[in-house]
């Protein structure tokens, strides 16, 4: 059932290719709780997962599974979780765990309406800052954001990789269009699928300092049982991971945690400029709403508008350079999006061009067309 | 013994690094640890292979001292990150160790499922009736009556059984000690830790410093000997009537039952799951590239 | 890639009819086996059986930016309810193909009526595969899927014992479009319906 697989054109849904894309990436454990509309991506790894040796548990509830997946990856294995909405908000306490325990874990979140129950089978982008600012206190984080079932595979790949070699937890935000579209994608070989693993401390057990900064600001990470006895605590912790409350311990460790991500920024900031060249507007968007907006940039230039279109891959960290290129460039910026407007405040924050920023808001659980997005470059060219 | 004592100290205590402790003069919870090594250190465990992890509050401090692979995390959830650890390397001796209300209240339902599905971790429940660290709050196991900083009327609500509760709850292994039987302490703890399935020990505890001060309970030693008094063995008990059983409770072997362990279980799964073609061959597991420095 | 090479299917009807199991299976031919650009979405409510169930396959020569359904090339509706919530949203030119066991009031004479409820019912005998009959006919109808992969496409989707079954659904559905003969139909809506308009 699953060696078909490789090499084959396939008719997959966004969820189906974020499987795919953890298993080539070494994801051995999953935890998770059912929801709409992330719930295939639970059924198909637990199928998965134990013919690759990795081991699936449905927990009693999201907070359960979040923790799960931390205690798993202490303990080496590579690991992930699923949700929505809700279940977003009950992972955020252990997320913040993993931030300053710098446990590298991936989280899925498939966005659906909100706030609460909302509507469990539409699409949503609501989750946007709450993906960057939803656990307490400050810490560093990586969202990314897909818009196609190749996406699915290749931005799952990226978002454990990054997780590995940051020890961070990257968020993969879908929405429930990406979640549930199918279009097809070959697996590729996975020797062609490049993998990256945490770095394992090579010195004595009695010289492993669990915590030490190094050149990277990502310390060597081990695992549990593996002769590296250490202690590890959601505390703040010193360089030997005991709690401290030391200004000065507690001021470089707070540090190292942001500067290892800031110095990371041009391999971890993504994003993907279609029609940019010359253009005179432009359409900033992420998710699915990028393929709408791509459709429109595309329309418009048939009318002979010079449009172009940002599509922003990586949300957080923001990628600043590229967006202040934009808008420096452009005459106006139409920010479409699938909430009321939690991004274009963001790029507003950037905004040191005087562009007029227009935000297009759609919350009633449905995709905004092309047609829309055109309508409104007309309107501002 | 003295010697013993010393030998256990040394081997197993992180005496360089994290003393003096957070615990109030008088406080069960260095029995607990006390216990808990010996039973470790009896049972002859190699000290990379055990894994202790805790929650939130006085008594989840205890795995900071201790020389082990120590995991303190957030409040209640202990047990689920000892579920991950236990599921990602099945071959690890997994120990939470968590206070009433980190195990029954904020992590009641982790509690229950875990013993549910009988995975292969002992949970270790030091009960003080208290929230000692954020200043004697009541918890899930505060007598009715008694007064709290937050029930300085007298408190409204009812107690958990812990240990009771455990069984119910599908555990395979229950037992419940006190501090003041320090000996019988160990052998439940060793028991415990031994045993294949869900084990939990329910360790009757003293605060004196919140939950005693403010119920005319005494001082330290008056509370851990009130213990003597108040603990029946469970034969004993049998033969007692309700109304003698009054204001007691029973110690000692609650339940000690063989059922499938989900972890070995699922290992099954596994085994035949890779069965199914050939996959595996290029997704295999890595093997892990540490280098064990074991000079 | 210029837009107009897209084409757009919507199958509907009501949850349990398998409308998104035929989308799917349509999406997967085009797409797997044809090697054409394909984006198959579906909207749905929280029941399981009963209420409104759409599919939608898109279809194009090159990559699909917009992956929903913008103007209706081919509606496929297998009930009363979704003949009239979607037939508005079909291109002047687009067609409308009906399952006539349930659909009594055809809003057009641009509609291709086959009965494919009764004929799986009678000709197969499981009144479970109509939307496979229905598929067969969206299949031939639409000109957008080599019919071979159609079949193999839905083979290799369908639980073990029930091949034979879901083959002559498909067949019967084919067979029985192939004896439409479209050209006769009025070209487009807006002709038939300009008076109104």
């Amino acid at each position: 059932m699953v060696s078909k697989d490789k090499n084959r054109r396939l008719l997959l849904q966004g969820n189906e290719a974020i499987v795919h894309g953890a298993l080539a990436a070494g994801c051995r454990f999953y935890a998770g709780y059912p929801i709409t509309p992330a719930s295939e991506i639970s059924e198909l790894l637990s199928v998965k997962l134990p013919q690759v040796g990795g081991t699936f548990i449905q927990m009693e509830d999201e907070i359960a599974s979040m923790g799960a997946v931390i205690g798993a990856s202490l303990a080496g294995e590579k690991s992930m979780t699923a949700t929505s909405g809700p279940g977003f908000s009950l992972i955020q306490e252990n997320l913040g765990y993993a931030c300053i325990t710098e446990v590298p874990c991936v989280v899925v979140n498939v966005m659906r309406g909100g706030p609460s129950t909302g509507l469990p089978t539409n699409v949503s982008q609501g989750d946007v800052l709450m993906s960057r600012w939803g656990t307490h206190g400050d810490h560093p984080i990586i969202v990314l954001a897909v818009s196609s079932v190749n996406d699915c595979f290749s931005l799952t790949v990226r978002a454990f990789n990054l997780s590995e070699k940051y020890r961070v937890p990257v968020i993969i935000l879908s929405d429930e269009v990406v979640a549930h579209t199918r279009e097809c994608m070959t697996i590729p070989d996975q020797d062609k699928v490049r993998v990256v693993d945490r770095i394992q401390p090579n010195v004595p057990p009695e010289w492993y300092k669990p915590y030490a900064d190094n050149n990277r600001g990502v310390p060597d990470m081990a695992s549990f049982g593996e002769g590296y006895r250490h202690h590890v605590t959601g505390l703040i912790h010193d360089e030997r991971g005991f709690p401290t409350q030391q200004p000065k311990e507690i001021d470089r460790f707070l540090h190292r945690l942001h500067d290892k991500i800031t110095k990371g920024f041009p391999e971890i900031v993504l994003s993907k400029t279609i029609d940019m060249e010359d253009a005179e507007v432009c359409v900033i968007a992420y998710g699915s709403v990028s393929r709408s907006a791509m459709m429109a940039v595309k329309k418009a230039r048939e009318h002979g508008i010079k449009a172009g279109l940002v599509q922003m891959i990586t949300l957080f960290p923001f990628p600043r350079k590229v967006i202040d290129a934009a808008l420096r460039q452009c005459k106006a910026a139409i920010i479409p999006e699938l909430n009321m407007g939690q991004m274009s405040r963001e790029i507003n924050r950037v905004n040191q061009s005087g562009t007029a920023i227009i935000k297009m808001n759609r919350i009633d659980g449905q995709l905004i067309t092309p047609d829309e997005i055109l309508k409104k470059i007309l309107s501002v060219s | 013994m003295v010697v013993e004592a010393e030998v256990i100290r040394q081997e197993y205590l992180r005496h360089d690094k994290k003393f003096p402790h957070v615990w109030c003069p008088g406080c069960g919870n260095g029995i607990v640890l006390g216990s808990l090594l010996r039973a470790i250190h009896a049972l002859e465990l190699p000290k990379d292979d055990v894994v202790v992890a805790s929650g939130i509050g006085c008594s989840s401090r205890l795995p900071t001292y201790i020389d082990f692979n120590t995991l303190h995390t957030t409040h209640g959830r202990a047990l689920t990150f000892a579920t991950g650890v236990k599921l990602a390397k099945p071959r690890l001796k997994v120990i939470t160790v968590m206070g009433d209300g980190d195990a029954t209240a904020i992590g009641g339902n982790h509690f229950i499922h875990a013993a549910r599905r009988n995975i292969n971790i002992t949970a270790i429940i030091i009960n003080n009736n208290t929230y000692g660290m954020t200043g004697g709050q009541y918890s899930p196991t505060t007598p009715y009556g008694d007064k709290s900083t937050t029930s300085l009327y007298g408190h409204v609500e009812h107690a958990f059984s812990i240990a009771e509760l455990a069984v119910t709850a599908g555990a395979s292994f229950v037992a419940r000690g006190t501090v003041y039987h320090a000996s019988h302490l160990d052998r439940m703890l060793e028991q415990a830790i031994a045993k294949r399935g869900f084990s939990v020990v329910e360790i009757v505890s003293n605060c004196h410093v919140q939950h005693g001060r403010r119920n005319k309970l005494g001082g330290a030693v008056k509370m851990i000997n009130s213990f003597k008094e108040s603990a029946v063995p469970i034969a004993k008990a049998k033969k007692m009537s309700p109304e003698d059983m009054q204001d007691k409770f029973t110690i000692g072997v609650l339940c000690d039952v063989d059922k499938p362990i989900s972890t070995e279980e699922y290992n099954r799964i596994k085994q035949e799951a890779c069965k199914i073609d050939d996959y595996e061959e290029t997704h295999k597991r890595k093997e892990t590239k540490v280098k064990r420095h074991e000079e | 890639m210029k837009n107009d090479s897209r084409y757009e299917i919507r199958f509907s009807g009501s949850g349990g009819q398998g409308i998104i199991t035929a989308a799917v299976v349509m999406a997967d031919a085009v797409g797997s086996l044809d090697g054409k650009y394909v984006c198959q979405t579906q909207s749905y409510g929280p029941e399981a059986r009963g209420g409104k169930s759409k599919a939608e396959v898109v279809i194009s020569n090159g990559p699909i930016d917009y992956p929903k359904a913008m103007h209706i090339d081919l509606l496929l509706a297998m009930t009363q309810a979704s003949c009239d919530a979607y037939f508005f949203e079909i291109k002047p030119e687009g067609l409308l193909i009906v399952d006539s066991t349930l659909v009594e009031q055809v809003p057009t004479s641009r509609a291709v009526a086959i009965p494919f409820t009764a004929i799986a019912r009678k000709e197969i005998g499981r009144e479970l595969v109509a939307n496979m009959v229905a598929l067969g006919a969206v299949g031939y109808v639409s000109g957008q899927v080599n019919l071979k992969n159609l079949e193999d496409a839905l083979l290799s989707r369908v639980p073990k014992g029930t091949e034979n079954m879901n083959r002559e659904a498909l067949q019967a559905g084919i067979e029985q479009a192939r004896k439409v003969d479209i050209s006769n139909l009025p070209r487009s809506f807006v002709n038939e319906w300009e008076e109104e308009f």
